[in-house]
Parts: structure tokens; C-alpha cells; sequence
């Protein structure tokens, strides 16, 4: 059961924790800061899910996370929807989506199956530059009056502010509940030879398109509430790569397969980047940052944080996941 | 006895090469098959063709009375029969028992997680390596691994097993209890299709052995026919004074 590990409390007192806190004195910067920690950790657990858990390196991921903002900005100003409605939908219309790009290129393996997901970033990034009911270049904006459901805009950037909070906890919870689960074995044993997973019963097949659209799901929420709150959308910075590939370096940081390492190296990240991109000398530095830190969890901690932590603390297994 | 695996005329071509051509055989309920044959005759691709590894070219695999021709090997074990690998495919990453697990879960029960680690641990018990379940399979010896293939099908409950030299690379003291392994399989009620380069084991295990050389079918019958066959000794065996020398071991 679920309720029985320490880790699934843990992540509920994190994010009640991290929802509190900025409420508390009304910190509205705190809150942006914590609100780009929270979508950090969102996406370096679900690609968790495809990296660490099945053993397929996804560098497209971003391409869920701007395809929900555009289904759901679309649907929460253009069609005038509730936001949480048009935030679900994105997800479920995303996730759809995953599966038939899944079932296509989940035929291919290690760097190949690497490539195609570059390739479907690239893909739906000029489809969407070119689609015209989602205004091809320029994007999509929430015009102010759009926030008014929700009372006004104020009160809408800290409704979404919880949303994400919620849609973060769900994608540990999540990452956790197939950590120990029996699809999560079958996933690790896809993980760890795919062909022996096979031979002893797995339906690789189906386990594969199943975790990459379920690891679409949530970051296509995030992704509608987060240009939702942002005010504008456009195919730039919709489907940045140099996000994706960040999501990576997160994944590594923290410790691939691990729940509390995604979101950890996701948390840690995103921290650091922040810093490195409001200081005035070191712009665009981060990714030098980045590059480096990769380069040297791969070689001398392949397991990030946690994997280190194990190593230090056998123990730790049992209780941190 | 009625056949539990029928092998019928089955061919398997790889651009211009005949790996296996033509091959038919059954294997009854409750006995130990063996296929032996010179290296490259076909043995290994035969196992692929009959859990789904490989698609025919040609032919019938049929198991327990229900045709499985070109059925995917995740099917194949819920059919229920289950393989091991002659190069052995531990899952690395995961402890002795996660592996096994795996077997019980997927296999042909298709267990849940937990009645999943019961049947685990009890089949641990029966290969001998309970006390290694928590240690991470890459720390296993050779012999180890090769236990581990053998529970890990074990744990699919198959109604038939297929061994893919399972005592290459032991040493004798090894060879004995995978032997004893073997038997007690046997006994509780699986069938066993064993490829094996090891004569006096083979001799000592099989009910009925087939013979493959350079993909076909060469002879088939009780062990001591087989060895008395001058085609097997000329083509796998060697040397025709092979006879009394088995026979003095036996």
C-alpha cells in the first residue's frame, strides 16, 4: 500500500509546505520562484517515468509540457472554458497524442528511438508555427478579462499557483505508485533488457506506449496552467529544446529511477539556474553549468544524489524511493 | 501419453542460410526431451522458433492441443512455457528476488506482486539460492546466474520448460546439483525440451533425444539408440568406441 511508505507523506508535507509558505505574508516573488521549482520537478519526474523507470531517453519531453499550454490556453480563452477543465482536457488530448507518436517510434531503441524524439519536438514545433487557429507564430494571449472566473488576475496567478503545487505532488505520488507497482516491475525489467523482459511475459510493447502517454499526462496540465498564469504562448518557448535537455540534466542530478531524486535534481536545478540567469555576468551560463554538472554526475555518480546517498547510507533504500 | 509440444515440419531461413530445415518431432507429457547436435546446427534457433523469438518460415509449432505458430514470446509464457538462455539475460539492476518475481508475475498465472514474491521465494528455495535473494544479480557467479535463468522460468509455472545449456561452463560439483535441479523439475510434472553438449548428463536425463546437424533432423529416439546411430557418431559424437565408453560411466 501506497500510504504505508514514508516517501508518500513526505511528498504531501513537501508540497503543502511549498504551497504555505509564500501564502504566508502574501510573498508573491517567493511564489514565482517556487511556481518554476514546482513545474522543474513536474517534468524531471515524469520524464522519470520514460528515462529512469523504462530505460528510454526521451529529449523531446518538452513537447508535452507546450502542447498542453496550447490545448489548454486555447480552450480556457478561445472557447472561454473553466481552467481546470480546459488543463485536464489538455492532458487527456496530449497524452492521446503521445500514444500515436508512441506506437510509431517506440519501435526503435536506444539512440535511435533518442533522435525520433528530437524529431517529434521539431515536427510539432513547425505545425504549430504554421497552424492558424492557434496563431501560427505570434502564439496565443490570455486576454486580461479571461481572468475574471477566477476573480480577478491576482486571484488567478494563486489559484494556479496551487494547481501546479497539486499537479507537482501528483507526479511524485504518481512516479511512487509505479515505483511499486506491478507495471513498474514490468517497466524495469523492459529497463534492464528488454528482450529477457520479453521472454518472461512482458508486453513491452504495450508498456512502452502505455508510460510514455502517461508521462505526457501531467506536464501537459502544467504546461496549460503555466501560460495560462503567463498571459501568452508562442511555438518558441512553448517547445524549447534547451528545456528539454535541462530536464535531463535535473533527472541525472537528483538520481534516475529514483522518485525523491527526479525531484530533488528537478528542485536543485532550478535554483541554480535561476540564480546563474538573474546574475548579471554569468548570462546564458547555466548552461555551461549544465553541460559540466552532466558530464560529471555521468562519469563519477551515474546514479545522481540519491544513488550517492544509497552508496554512503545503504540503508536509505528502504525508506527514501 | 499424449504430445504436449508438436514441432511440425518447421523452417527457419536467414537471407540465404538454412538454420533450421524441415525439423519435426513431439515431445510427450512429463518427459525430458534432449536436442543435441554440433555446434551451428540449429539447436538455440529451434528454442527461438518455438517461444516466439523467431517467426517460421515455414511450418506448425502447436503446445498442449492449441496452435502458437509465430504467437510473440510474452504469449508464448502465458501458453505456459517458459525458456532459459544459453548466454545468460539476468536483469542487472535488480536484486535475485526482483528477478525472479518478474518470472512469477508476467508467467503464465500472471500473478500480483505479492502472491508474485511468494512463489518467488519458494522457487528460490528449489534452485538453491534463497539465501542470495536480496543481492543484486550482477554480484552472481556463473553458476548462480545460470540458476537464476532456471528460476526465473521456473516461476512462470510452466506446464514445459526449455533449457538452452544450462551446465556449460559448470564445474562438476555444480553440474551435479543443476542436474538434481533438472530431475526435480521432472518430477513435479514439467516437461523439459534440453539442449545440451554435456553427453553423460544428456544420456542420463532424457527420456527421448533428437539429434540436429546443419539444421535438420538427423535421428531421434531413446538415448541408447541415438548413440548406437553411425550417422550421430560420425556427425556429433566422433569417435564410434563413444558407446562402451558412456556405458561405463552410466
Amino acid at each position: 500500500m501506497i500510504f504505508r511508505r514514508p516517501v508518500f507523506w513526505l511528498i504531501l508535507i513537501f508540497a503543502a509546505l511549498m504551497a504555505f509558505i509564500p501564502l504566508h505574508g502574501n510573498n508573491v516573488s517567493m511564489r514565482e520562484d517556487l511556481i518554476l521549482v514546482a513545474v522543474a520537478v513536474i517534468l524531471a519526474s515524469n520524464l522519470n517515468l520514460m528515462i529512469g523507470y523504462t530505460g528510454y531517453v526521451n529529449f523531446g519531453h518538452i513537447v508535452f509540457y507546450g502542447l498542453g499550454g496550447y490545448v489548454g490556453l486555447y480552450l480556457a480563452t478561445v472557447k472561454g472554458w473553466n481552467l481546470i477543465l480546459s488543463a485536464l482536457l489538455a492532458g487527456l488530448a496530449v497524452s492521446f497524442c503521445a500514444l500515436l507518436f508512441g506506437l510509431g517510434i517506440l519501435r526503435l531503441r536506444g539512440a535511435y528511438f533518442a533522435l525520433a524524439t528530437i524529431g517529434i519536438l521539431v515536427a510539432v514545433q513547425s505545425f504549430v508555427s504554421n497552424f492558424d487557429p492557434w496563431g501560427r507564430s505570434t502564439g496565443l494571449y490570455v486576454p486580461f478579462d479571461a481572468y475574471q472566473p477566477l476573480g480577478g488576475a491576482r486571484r488567478a496567478l494563486w489559484i494556479t499557483y496551487f494547481l501546479v503545487i497539486a499537479v507537482m505532488a501528483l507526479s511524485m505520488i504518481l512516479s511512487l505508485a509505479i515505483k511499486i507497482s506491478k507495471f513498474g516491475l514490468g517497466l524495469f525489467a523492459i529497463r534492464e533488457d528488454e528482450d529477457a523482459a520479453v521472454v518472461l511475459g512482458v508486453n513491452a510493447t504495450v508498456y512502452k506506449a502505455i508510460i510514455y502517454s502517461v508521462s505526457a499526462f501531467l506536464p501537459a496540465v502544467a504546461g496549460a496552467l503555466m501560460f495560462y498564469k503567463n498571459g501568452m504562448i508562442d511555438p518558441s518557448i512553448a517547445f524549447e529544446f534547451m528545456l528539454s535537455l535541462e530536464g535531463i540534466v535535473m533527472l541525472m542530478l537528483g538520481g534516475k529511477g529514483t522518485v525523491v531524486g527526479a525531484a530533488l535534481g528537478g528542485g536543485l536545478y532550478e535554483k541554480l539556474r535561476s540564480y546563474l540567469l538573474t546574475s548579471p555576468k554569468l548570462s546564458n551560463f547555466h548552461l555551461v553549468i549544465a553541460g559540466g554538472m552532466l558530464l560529471l554526475v555521468v562519469l563519477f555518480a551515474p546514479g545522481g544524489l540519491i544513488g550517492w546517498l544509497y552508496r554512503l547510507v545503504p540503508r536509505s533504500e528502504k525508506v527514501i524511493e | 501419453m499424449s504430445a504436449l509440444l508438436e514441432v511440425n515440419g518447421v523452417t527457419k531461413r536467414f537471407g540465404g542460410l538454412v538454420a533450421v530445415s524441415d525439423v519435426t518431432f513431439t515431445l510427450a507429457e512429463g518427459d525430458i526431451l534432449g536436442l543435441i547436435g554440433p555446434n551451428g546446427a540449429g539447436k538455440t534457433t529451434l528454442f527461438n522458433m518455438v517461444n516466439g523469438v523467431y517467426k517460421l518460415n515455414a511450418g506448425k509449432i502447436s503446445f498442449a492441443g492449441q496452435d502458437i505458430t509465430d504467437r510473440p514470446p510474452n504469449e508464448v509464457v502465458h501458453f505456459g512455457i517458459a525458456r532459459t538462455h544459453q548466454i545468460v539475460k539476468p536483469l542487472y539492476g535488480m536484486t535475485v528476488l526482483e528477478n525472479v518475481t518478474v518470472g512469477a508475475c508476467f508467467g503464465r498465472d500472471y500473478l500480483k506482486l505479492k502472491p508474485a514474491r511468494k512463489v518467488a521465494l519458494e522457487v528460490l528455495e528449489r534452485v538453491g539460492l534463497a539465501d542470495r535473494a536480496d543481492t543484486s544479480a550482477r554480484s552472481l557467479t556463473i553458476a548462480g546466474k545460470k540458476r537464476l535463468e532456471v528460476a526465473r522460468a521456473l516461476a512462470a509455472r510452466p506446464k514445459l520448460l526449455l533449457l538452452d545449456e544450462v551446465l556449460a561452463g559448470l564445474n562438476p560439483t555444480e553440474v551435479e546439483l543443476m542436474i538434481g535441479i533438472v530431475r526435480n523439475i521432472r518430477d513435479s510434472g514439467i516437461s523439459v525440451l534440453m539442449i545440451e553438449h554435456l553427453m553423460q548428463a544428456i544420456m542420463s536425463l532424457s527420456d527421448r533425444i533428437v539429434v540436429l546437424n546443419l539444421g535438420s533432423k538427423l535421428a531421434e529416439g531413446r538415448p541408447e539408440e541415438v548413440v548406437k546411430n553411425p550417422d550421430v557418431v560420425e556427425a556429433y559424437l566422433g569417435f564410434p568406441d563413444i558407446v562402451d565408453k558412456l556405458r561405463g560411466v552410466q
